[in-house]
């Protein structure tokens, strides 16, 4: 009830599928999606290994409200040790793929091995098999996903799948499911591409029991309420999408633009949601279209979006003439702001170029910004980047190079290193803006300093979404804090990512975070699943979790020394904004924060600690 | 007063929760594939419709039963299958010019919307109030109301 209480483990070398029952211990200690599949990975894989040998896994899975009629039900997170990061990798999805899966009666799946040539999964309810994909490699998201449909007569089956940047090893390559929701970050797609494994059709018709249907449906209608009623997830989310943050975040002054040489974009105002209901003088349209909805959200926050098709981008290309996903804020600031380009036309067409070949719009576009201080400095010349002028500001050198690096041509192959190995090749080391191997989001921390301790410290590598201080700092949620300070910022970033922890691997979405508190997701969970789930029970899960993820990449050799951030933030002082004159105080933080988890100095979780959290 | 389902698609953002409210209320669990409403997404022109049976005055399904297995519940309109006469010939769904009304393999049975005996489960999950249930002899009135106030150019004091 709630689970599905049964695994899909697929072994690609052997080309195997078989059914096994979910280990119900470890889902009463680790709840489900992001937990659970975290306590699979750390149990069956050696943390040291190379992330794209066969002896790493790769595993889909679904939480208990997955496939529930809880708003924001239908997620998925994918967890293996990523491509990007040697780090542990958790990477979430919504769209339909997710709900899907459970609705065949799978609670996971685990891939081991690696194919000897390419294949795809086909998931009919209790029957599973691998079949070739040799016709497939080398297809994008969109015609996978498509002939994936026409190949099985189904057109309700769901498709999560690489694109061309997942088979050539471009290191941030997600997966991507109903074409343009995507398991993003961390270079999941990177690990299914070294597996051989293309794609995963799903088609589930078993549907999904619970706990107490009665119960659940009062709590969630309950909760669906509290969505509604809130100014953010009822009216600022549904209309201008994530995008509402760009001018709040550009005034707050934590804009990063230009690999984070400035904190704030001038170029904000023609890259925002405003920017994008606009009507174009070319054409007299908006850039958006619509929004959209995932599976069972009733905040419908996706963009959705049209290029004007007399865009340089677009020209006698009618394949990229229809509606596809929009600027999320997260694209719009990393191909955006952060390459100084300014033209909204051709990030929404980089971004599409994202979903089509799978890849992550923010390591790509913080990796084109590293590159071009790396060509404005010197260190890269035009003979290297194959005649492209990557110059800030530049339209062109982006979306030319996000055709490349979607499919792993010239330069692009560069650029699908990551900013990281990409600056290191080039002797600048210092020019990589992240965490852990992995680009930073769109905040930066001199001007939001919370975010700075919630970058080092979080698990998967630079990350908004572990710990999302944001909401307190800048937006008042649930209260307000200074941003720029850092005193109570240690227990604030805590309770973040403990929370957070609990809400991922529960199946539902971030975002109701805006409105929920786990006081909105525990009744949900305890009428779906059996164990009593208290507000006190689901914080100590995604405790327990944190220092899973913690354990793991200590194993595979991370210390303390790598929570840290880039010499930039900690010395350059922020040159605007209400920032202006900051750095990032990591140092005032970070001690207290390891006490504050019942850590080591060297931040190493104690044995009490280890033995209060079950571990 | 008799009502019906009204839907607009305008207003549609492809969640679900219709078909999952349909499932439960029809099946006992959350199962969109057994729902007898459905979402149909349109991505290259974002549009997202939801389909039902629209209760035809004379139904096709209904006249084309040799069982008569489909009867109409007189409180409500509704053109209702009674499972214990539907042998599963499938003749309705080929009837139906609509496509609403369609076999379910598990029970050997065909399947439609039926109104929920006159509380549609779908209208009162929908968010964005793009389903509604309203008098059957009005289901245009939302779209004549704001034709009325596009065709009213008359004078007024600004």
């Amino acid at each position: 009830m709630g689970w599905a209480r049964k695994i899909l483990r697929v072994n690609l070398t052997a080309g195997t599928v078989k059914s096994e029952p979910l280990n119900m211990d470890w889902a009463q200690k680790y709840l489900g999606s992001r937990g659970l599949g975290t306590k699979y990975l750390v149990e069956e894989i050696d943390p040291k290994v190379d992330p794209l040998s066969p002896d790493n896994k790769l595993i889909f899975a679904t939480g208990p409200l997955t496939g529930t009629m809880a708003s924001t039900g239908g997620r998925y997170t994918v967890i293996t040790k990523g491509a990007l990061t040697g780090a542990i990798a958790c990477s979430n999805s919504g769209g339909f793929f997710g709900a899907e899966l459970k609705f065949a009666g799978w609670d996971m799946i685990i891939f081991e091995g690696r194919a000897p040539s390419p294949v795809f999964l086909f998931v009919e309810d209790g029957n599973a098999r691998l079949l070739p994909a040799d016709h497939l490699w080398g297809k994008s998201v969109w015609d996978t996903e498509h002939e994936i449909k026409a190949q099985l007569q189904d057109p309700l089956v769901r498709v999560s799948t690489i694109g061309v940047a997942g088979e050539k090893g471009v290191k941030y390559a997600c997966i991507v499911n109903d074409l343009h929701r995507a398991a993003g970050r961390s270079g999941v797609g990177t690990v299914m591409g070294s597996k051989n494994l293309k794609a995963v059709a799903v088609r589930g018709t078993e549907g999904v029991k619970i706990r107490d249907f009665p119960g659940f449906l009062k709590a969630s209608e309950t909760a669906k309420g509290v969505l509604a009623g809130n100014a953010v997830t009822g009216q600022g989310l549904p209309t201008y999408g994530t995008q509402v943050l760009m001018n709040v975040i550009n005034e707050t002054g934590a804009m990063p633009t230009r690999n984070h040489r400035d904190i704030q974009f001038e170029g904000a105002h023609k890259i925002s949601a405003e920017a994008m209901a606009e009507k174009r003088p070319t054409d007299g349209k908006s850039n958006l279209v619509a929004n959209q909805a995932c599976f069972g959200c009733t905040i419908a926050c996706g963009r959705v979006s049209m290029i004007d098709k007399t865009h340089y981008t677009v020209v006698n290309r009618p394949q990229y003439w229809g509606a596809s996903g929009g600027l999320e804020y997260e694209a719009a600031w990393a191909l955006g702001s952060n390459t100084g380009v300014d033209d909204l036309e051709a990030l929404t067409f980089a971004n599409f170029i994202c979903n089509e070949q799978g890849m992550d719009p923010i390591s790509f576009g913080a990796t084109v910004s590293a590159a071009m201080e790396l060509y404005e400095t010197g260190a890269l010349t035009k003979e290297q980047t194959g005649g492209i002028e990557l110059r800030f500001g530049s339209a062109e050198a982006l979306t030319q190079l996000a055709e490349l690096t979607g499919k792993g041509e010239g330069f692009g192959a560069e650029i699908g290193l990551g900013s990281k190995r990409l600056c290191e090749k080039y002797g600048h080391p210092e020019f990589h803006m992240g965490v852990k191997g992995q680009e930073f989001p769109a905040y930066d921390s001199r001007g939001i300093q919370g975010m700075g301790l919630t970058y080092a410290t979080s698990n998967r590598g630079a990350c908004h979404l572990r710990s999302y201080t944001v909401a307190s700092e800048v937006l008042g949620i649930p209260e307000k804090t200074d941003p720029l300070a850092t005193d109570g910022k240690a227990g604030l970033v805590k309770a973040f990512q403990d929370a957070t922890a609990a809400f991922d691997s529960a199946g539902i979405c971030i975002f109701t975070s805006f409105a929920w508190t786990l006081q909105d997701v525990a009744p949900q969970v305890d009428a779906a699943i059996e164990g009593g789930w208290s507000v006190d029970r689901m914080v100590e899960t995604g405790e327990r979790i944190w220092n899973l993820e913690r354990q793991f990449n200590l194993a595979a050799g991370f210390t303390a020394a790598d929570d840290t951030l880039p010499k930039r933030l900690l010395t350059e002082e922020a040159n605007s904004g209400p920032a202006k004159g900051r750095v990032n105080d990591l140092g005032k933080m970070l001690p207290e924060y390891y006490d504050i988890r019942g850590w080591t100095p060297d931040g190493v979780p104690t044995n009490e600690t280890l033995a209060r959290l079950a571990l | 007063m008799q009502r019906s389902l009204n839907i607009d698609p305008g207003k549609c953002t492809g969640c679900r929760q219709c078909e999952m409210a349909c499932s439960y209320e029809n099946e006992g669990v959350f199962n969109p594939s057994k729902s007898r409403i459905k979402v149909f997404t349109f991505d290259a022109e974002a549009r997202f419709v939801p389909y039902t049976c629209t209760q035809c005055a004379e139904a096709w399904c209904m006249q084309a039963c040799p069982v008569d297995a489909i009867k109409v519940n007189l409180a409500t309109g509704a053109k209702e299958v009674h499972a214990d006469l539907c042998v599963g010939c499938k003749v309705c769904t080929i009837a139906c010019p609509f496509g609403t009304i369609n076999y379910n393999a598990s029970s050997g049975k065909v399947m439609k919307c039926d109104l929920c005996e006159g509380d549609p489960a779908c209208a009162k999950a929908c968010p964005t109030q793009a389903i509604t249930f309203v008098d059957s002899n009005w289901t245009g009135l939302d779209k004549m109301r704001a034709w009325a106030a596009k065709t009213d150019t008359g004078a007024r004091a600004n």
